[in-house]
């Protein structure tokens, strides 16, 4: 039922209004005295050089599309895992199936490197 | 107007807000996030739809796994946007124009269909029922075992296809993080 | 409760702002991000629809679900491409890329 719910969503209301309010209540009460010193943006006498915004490495990406891939397979393993006690050897030799050819990919994965990080 | 219908026009709200804010927003990174918002938002529908298991993929694989991966390819495709000028093309109102016929055809459609008035009848079973049905519906040889077992092709496919396809060459500089 | 026509109307104004981002952003994530959008919008279609006509034949939860699996593919493999393509054009405007050997 919705209504099983109804924490999540007291709590999300409750964690937005406290993010809000206490940058808001920072923002009120806290004394702003900027100089130029101050406004750099490492205050402890650093230079910082070169553009803010540099590129990652592609193996950040590689990483979260390989996690994106067996989450899915995850939301596969569940409805089954959940009546995997009623079920009949068919159903396992399925998962097995299933299982096994997404492992092709992995040991591709893990051949290629692109499991290592330097 | 029940306490369910300002629910769904609250979070239907947030929802086309965000999907707004996604295709018009300049900056990338803030219509990633912006995704972000609406994705929850389709969740919170889920869940009023009661479909619980659904609402949990929806948050686990879409905002936890695919949203991030956008937000990654984003800060790995940096340092374009800034100079290349305005983020719609020469013809975005032909696009804003079929977008706007679309919308108006669809609901003229659904306006004509006098059954979706209706509303439903209560879930007469609870939720651990329907993941149980859904988990023998995905085996079943007589419903989705082929598209079950097809999905698996399709994520090694994109698997093996993504990492050859976004590797960095051998001995490249890309390794080392910066170019 | 919701009428079912309040459902279809918000997944139909999702997947037309979805159709707009497709159309008019020169930026291939940004167009990425509109694909997800419109897999929304049929996913709430397929969950609308198994609960409102269906609900006692969990087909519509079941396309839902192989809707996800193609949106995770989708995303990864699109990204992949946009990504590489960066590597060698250096850019990601959907105009700009109109070569199909580099």
């Amino acid at each position: 039922m919705p209504t099983d719910f109804l924490p999540i969503a007291v709590l999300i209301a409750l964690a937005t209004v406290l993010a809000f309010l206490v940058v808001l209540i920072g923002h009120l009460f806290g004394p702003r005295r900027p100089t130029a010193t101050k406004l750099e943006p490492y205050e402890s006498g650093m230079r910082p050089y070169g553009p803010g915004q540099r590129r990652m490495p592609v193996h950040f990406y590689l990483v979260a599309m390989l996690f994106i891939l067996f989450d899915v397979e995850i939301v596969f393993l569940l409805p089954w895992a959940v009546v995997l006690r009623q079920l009949r050897l068919f159903a396992l030799i399925e998962m097995v199936v299933f299982i096994a050819v997404l492992l092709v990919g992995f040991v591709y994965a893990w051949k290629k490197g692109a499991l290592e990080w330097e | 107007m029940t306490l369910v219908q300002i629910l769904f026009l609250l979070f239907g709200l947030v929802t086309l807000l965000a999907s707004l804010m996604v295709v018009t927003s300049p900056k990338l990174v803030h219509a990633a996030f912006w995704l972000i918002l609406a994705l929850a938002g389709v969740a919170a529908l889920f869940i009023l739809l009661e479909a619980t298991f659904l609402a949990v993929v929806q948050v686990v694989v879409y905002i936890g796994a695919i949203a991030i991966l956008i937000i990654f390819a984003v800060m790995l495709t940096r340092r374009v946007m800034h100079d290349t000028g305005p983020q719609v093309n020469r013809s975005w109102w032909v696009a804003l124009l079929v977008s706007l016929v679309l919308f108006g055809g669809l609901v003229l459609m659904l306006a004509q269909v006098p059954a979706l008035a209706g509303t439903p009848a209560p879930l007469m079973v609870d939720q651990e029922t329907l993941l149980e049905d859904l988990g023998r519906a995905l085996v079943d040889a007589d419903r989705y075992v082929l598209p079950f077992e097809l999905a698996s092709v399709l994520l090694m496919a994109s698997m093996i296809g993504a990492i050859f396809v976004a590797r960095p060459p051998s001995g490249s500089e890309e390794r080392s993080g910066e170019r | 409760m919701i009428p079912l026509s309040w459902y279809l109307i918000l997944a139909a104004a999702i997947f037309c702002i979805g159709v707009y981002g497709v159309l008019a952003r020169r930026n291939a994530v940004a167009i990425l991000m509109s694909i997800e959008l419109m897999l929304n919008a049929v996913n709430i279609n397929l969950v609308a629809f198994w609960r409102y006509m269906s609900p006692g034949v969990i087909s519509g939860q079941a396309f839902a679900v192989m809707v996800f699996a193609v949106a995770a593919s989708e995303a990864a493999v699109g990204l992949a491409l946009i990504i590489s393509i960066y590597r060698r054009r250096f850019t990601v405007a959907a105009e700009e890329i109109d070569m199909l050997k580099w």
